[in-house]
């Protein structure tokens, strides 16, 4: 198997940040209403 | 789009790509078509319109489960020819022009549009969709497939959480009349698509010999059980390995939904002579304590699989699962907390016996078709979907209709579970590392083969 391609440090924060945070936020959304409804029947 | 852009010759990553950048891409495709379990928000609100029975409003959802099958189990070479790419753009396509489909077959009541186009276009949307990044993830993350397949089919668990309040809240601002609905289908369809084009923009298969820095194919922990021979699609079905494979996920899967499924009146039917009764409101809880930990499950367990390996993960998941079912049918209803803790670890290995499949598929059979196996795996899915509810559901009935009640409803299912889980641990303890006789001659071949192929 080549060495060559093996991978390198990428400079790609910017799109990493970006993409993480396209996928990331609604998951946390998600989370959030669910951890809500689950907090609010049985601890309220 | 130019069709070339699709190709898998187009989305080869250059050597400085960072392997970080494909899980998003999976998650977009999986957060997206998870939805699918959150369908029931539009169950109400279509039997109101369109003077549907429960049954008729659930026939799209079934559909789209069935063809999630059959399209992950028939297109599963399709999408190891073309990549995975062009198998984003097709779930993409399918899954949002289902929710179009749909919007017109309310707007002009007529809901075999929403069956055809929920039901059979999104449901191959979700087929394709599912098994899409599988193969690529392994690629990419060779030192950990457990990982790297467990954020993505997490994703499947999570499309759900965001669906389910996202699709309430759209309901409640458009109303739940024909229009209303129609409108509703359409944005969902319109957003889905600009979600899951990121997925199909960003997506890359490593180039030929690519591995990550500093890892070799000869590391890892279960080295016996991981091969670096590689087995086509057609071969690993005539495998014994294969079958067994079969068989767990099979059993793991009916084992979680016969408690996923009647949650809710299964947990007010045990504690409803005790002095803590559970009300409609506390159960929703629970139903919604067990989908966090099935989803929490997929990441964590499958994780962990690449540390202790995958024959000892599913020892755990059929193991202790086995055990835990056994404690509910002793314990009854004796306590609440003993109660809802083994629920929610059976939920986490229920959620973790999916995510862990592909990359026990990979150790067996490589990476060669591994993404073509996993889709005709998923039938057992397609059984276990049926066979679960059904073992529940009747003895339930049969029960009550003898005039029993509350955790005597359940305690002959609990059993019955108990036992399909033990049958699920011996077939796992027969998996053997493959015969060479189904290898392909070499993986110079094997690539060469799958090379011609595109």
């Amino acid at each position: 198997m080549s060495e060559t391609p093996e991978s390198r440090p990428a400079r790609r924060t910017p799109l990493l940040v970006l993409v993480w945070l396209w996928v990331g936020l609604p998951f946390a959304y998600g989370l959030y209403e669910l951890i809500r409804k689950v907090v609010q029947l049985f601890g309220g | 789009m130019a069709l070339g852009f699709l190709d898998r010759s187009h989305s080869i990553a250059p050597a400085n790509w960072s392997r970080w950048l494909v899980p998003p891409a999976a998650l977009s495709v999986h957060l997206a078509i998870g939805q699918v379990y959150a369908w029931s928000v539009f169950k109400p609100p279509l039997e109101e319109a369109l003077g549907l029975s429960g049954t008729e409003s659930a026939l799209p959802f079934q559909l789209g489960i069935v063809m999630l099958g059959l399209s992950a189990a028939f297109g599963g070479t399709l999408v190891e020819r073309n990549g995975p790419r062009w198998a984003m753009f097709v779930s993409m396509t399918c899954f949002c022009s289902g929710f179009l489909v749909s919007a017109l077959g309310v707007a002009l009541s007529q809901y075999w549009l929403v069956v055809l186009g929920y039901g059979v276009i999104g449901g191959i949307g979700l087929g394709i969709g599912y098994i899409s990044p599988v193969s690529t993830l392994i690629k990419w993350f060779p030192d950990r497939p457990g990982m790297a397949t467990g954020i993505a089919i997490m994703g499947f668990g999570g499309g759900a959480l965001i669906a389910s309040p996202w699709s309430s809240q759209m309901l409640e601002s458009f109303g739940g009349t024909t229009s209303g609905i129609a409108t509703a289908f359409l944005v969902h369809g319109l957003v889905y698509l600009v979600f899951m084009s990121m997925g199909v923009l960003l997506v890359r298969v490593p180039a030929e010999g690519w591995k990550p820095a500093g890892w070799n194919p000869g590391d890892g922990t279960a080295g016996k059980m991981i091969t670096t021979a590689h087995v086509s699609a057609r071969n690993a079905i005539r495998t014994p390995q294969f079958w067994l494979l079969w068989v767990i996920l099979c059993f793991n899967v009916t084992a979680g939904i016969g408690i996923l499924e009647k949650a809710s009146p299964m947990i007010t039917e045990f504690f409803r002579e005790t002095s803590t009764p559970v009300g409609a409101a506390s159960a929703a809880g629970f139903v919604g304590l067990l989908s966090l930990t099935n989803m929490l499950g997929r990441f964590v367990w499958s994780s962990t699989s690449d540390i202790v390996g995958r024959k000892n993960i599913y020892r755990l998941y059929l193991g202790v699962g086995a055990l835990l079912y056994l404690v509910i049918a002793l314990t009854t209803n004796t306590s609440k907390l003993v109660f809802v803790l083994c629920a929610m670890v059976i939920l986490s290995f229920y959620g973790g016996g999916f995510a862990t499949v592909p990359a026990y598929l990979k150790d067996l059979f490589g990476t060669y078709q591994v993404g073509a196996i996993h889709g005709r795996l998923l039938t057992a899915w397609s059984a276990a979907g049926v066979l679960g509810p059904l073992i529940v559901n009747a003895i339930a009935d049969s029960q009550e209709a003898a005039g029993k009640q509350g955790p005597a409803l359940y305690s002959t299912s609990l059993f019955i579970m108990m036992g399909l889980l033990i049958v699920g641990f011996i077939a796992n303890e027969l998996v053997r590392p493959v015969h060479p006789k189904f290898h392909e001659p070499s993986a110079e071949q094997a690539v060469g083969s799958e090379k011609e192929a595109r």
